[in-house]
């Protein structure tokens, strides 16, 4: 006989309510800006998607800057915090001293709690003058050629940008991937060393393999929080919509241009625009997301 | 009990105004409304500094007893509202422009011609002929100039883009005048500290920025010339000068541009800014609250523009001011006793 009591069924029951209250906060969430978008959609259809003029003044919008200024600068940023990020998780799991490892772990986290907004006043006071002086002035010079880093170096641009993202996503990537690295069976390790391997070859070949779903589980967390940061790099970018091949031109990000002009934004056409690049950021961030799990899911079958 | 609960509900209702709107009246209007209570025990005076454009809706939509915008509201707005809302000049701004020209001493001068030329892209070196011909003894170097602009849509660039498409018929066909504009050229920086960080940081920049906050941050402060010919420092006293000499040209609703106003004392790129309410209020009580408070700030309040850094309105104003909130009603009946 079996006798199931009232507050597990309660309990139960409860938990389910919960779930599907997430479900259904995203769908409301979605259904709200499609529907607060529809006079955008209607008046210009995919010409949204793929018209570069963005005019207040004469009520045309077209995102594709924005949609560009997004992708690149997370992309740059993963480019740079991928690396680091792994590689403090994989020194601070495998190589540090006990004594070390508290403090460094520590500060990292620590990293992740602070504010955009202190990190974009930190950006706008010290990284957009050291950029301009240092690695954009150098670009510029050495290698203006290459049309990656054409043109003068004004300091705000994509590359602050990216840098600013790829600082603010590193304790991301690089607590998740501490915790991944930790969680692989210690056998794994003495196993590889038993064979002989050096502590490289071990971490090379039996702590990463064991490790790389997980890890790029990580690389996806982050990748969303960039893709949705805000204010450091509106900052930062420069906020000129405009797609240039130079990563030391002057950009602009969807997120961006949601937090400058919706509070002034008063036509009809013009707020229900800026809803709609709200609704493809949510849309860009969803196919993201996905893409990186079916990854995920290829790599571990 | 129902009378208890009465006595509590009805003072705390008929003494709160709500309002939202504007960010750059903001601190005026947290020191108006600081005093006023001061003054006037149980009344509350609630500002959100929201945006103008958050401020236009919610007057709309009746969420707030009043609203705030810089930039008149557009006839097409109004035709949006139900019930005639009145606009109400409160104060005065300005907006200054502002470089950078390391080495370069004394004070850079400027044409309507040359702003317009600079943010349109057709001047693009310090050196160039014309803003080298006007500033003879400065030694302008040969330097791409930097345009920086604000990034949000503000009411600071409304007046600054209202300026350029009245001095620049070029400006005002390709760009024209709104709270964000397609920008031909330059760098966007959120906010007054935005604009300033870009302007400070970079070599050759030059971009616009709030008179207070230039004032406040001691910045560097072209001067322009005014429809007189004249190089008038912005000051709220120049500013104030431009509103007294637009009065005449005020049309009753007193929506009115004042940038590049008549009178060799007038600082060129001013503006009013307005408080927005219904000439019809549904709540006698709240109303009367409301208009006595905008009579008290629109004369006593007054004097306390200028430690702030906004320019009071000048006399003629005044009265046109007057005559707009004698014409706030109740049920039909005017809410002000003659005065």
């Amino acid at each position: 006989m079996r006798r199931v009591r009232l507050g597990d069924r309660l309990f139960s029951g409860s938990t389910v309510l919960f779930a599907l209250a997430i479900v259904g906060l995203g769908i409301a969430i979605f259904a709200a800006l499609a529907h607060a978008a529809m006079p955008a959609v209607r008046t210009f259809g995919w010409r949204f998607l793929w018209g570069r003029t963005w005019d207040p003044v004469e009520q045309e919008f077209g995102m594709l800057p924005f949609l560009y200024g997004t992708l690149v600068s997370s992309a740059l940023a993963l480019v740079i915090a991928t690396p680091i990020g792994l590689g403090v998780a994989i020194f601070l799991n495998e190589f540090a001293s006990r004594a070390l490892r508290g403090p460094l772990a520590f500060v990292m986290d620590l990293l992740a709690a602070i504010p955009s907004v202190v990190y974009g006043l930190w950006g706008i006071f010290v990284l957009v003058p050291f950029v301009r002086a240092h690695p954009g002035g150098w670009l510029a010079q050495h290698l203006g050629f290459v049309p990656l880093f054409r043109g003068p170096s004004y300091g705000v641009g994509m590359l602050s940008g990216g840098l600013i993202l790829a600082i603010m996503i590193l304790p991301t990537i690089s607590s998740i991937s501490r915790e991944v690295l930790a969680a692989v069976p210690q056998t794994q390790r003495e196993g590889a060393l038993a064979l002989g391997a050096t502590r490289w070859e071990m971490v090379r070949h039996a702590v990463l393999p064991y490790a790389r779903s997980g890890i790029f589980g990580a690389v996806v967390l982050g990748l969303g929080r960039a893709l949705g940061e805000t204010m450091a790099v509106t900052m930062v970018i420069g906020n000129r919509p405009e797609i240039a091949s130079s990563l030391l031109a002057p950009s602009y990000t969807m997120a961006s241009v949601l937090a400058n002009e919706f509070t002034e934004a008063t036509s009809d056409l013009y707020v229900s625009a800026l809803i709609e690049v709200g609704l493809l950021l949510f849309v860009v961030t969803i196919l993201v997301n996905m893409a990186a799990r079916l990854l995920v899911w290829k790599v571990k079958a | 009990m129902k009378a208890l609960l009465f006595l509590l509900l009805v003072p705390g209702a008929a003494g709160t105004l709500t309002g939202a709107g504007a960010t750059f009246p903001y601190p005026l209007y947290s020191k108006w409304s600081f005093e006023y209570e001061k003054l006037h025990a149980g009344t509350k005076i609630n500002y959100q500094s929201i945006g103008s454009g958050g401020g236009i809706r919610q007057i709309t939509e009746r969420t707030v007893d009043f609203g705030a915008t810089d930039a008149p509201m557009t006839d097409e707005q109004l035709g949006k509202t139900k019930g005639k809302l009145l606009h109400i000049p409160t104060t005065l701004g300005a907006v200054v422009l502002t470089y950078n020209l390391p080495g370069v001493s004394g004070e850079l001068k400027l044409t309507p011609d040359l702003v317009a030329g600079i943010f349109m892209g057709n001047i693009k070196k310090w050196n160039d002929p014309k803003l080298a011909g006007l500033n003879k003894g400065m030694h302008l170097p040969d330097s791409d100039i930097v345009v920086a602009h604000r990034s949000d849509g503000s009411g600071t660039t409304f007046v600054f883009v209202d300026y350029l498409s009245n001095v620049s018929p070029e400006w005002k066909q390709k760009v024209g005048a709104s709270t964000s504009v397609n920008w031909p050229v330059g760098l966007g920086g959120k906010g007054n500290e935005g604009v300033t960080g870009l302007v400070k940081q970079t070599p050759g920049a030059i971009g616009y920025v709030e008179l207070i906050y230039a004032l406040q941050n001691k910045l560097p402060v072209a001067l322009l010339k005014n429809r007189a010919g004249a190089y008038v420092p912005a000051s709220p006293k120049s500013v104030s000068a431009a509103a007294a000499a637009s009065a005449g040209k005020i049309p009753d609703d007193l929506r009115v541009s004042i940038v590049n106003s008549e009178g060799k004392d007038s600082y060129p790129l001013a503006s009013f800014t307005y408080i927005l309410l219904y000439e019809d209020q549904t709540d006698a009580a709240k109303g009367k609250t409301l208009v006595e408070f905008l009579w008290w700030a629109t004369h006593e309040g007054q004097k306390m523009c200028e430690p702030l850094g906004y320019a009071p309105l000048p006399q003629p104003v005044v009265k046109r001011v007057e005559t707009m909130l004698r014409m706030v009603k109740s049920g039909g009946k005017p809410i002000l006793a003659v005065r």
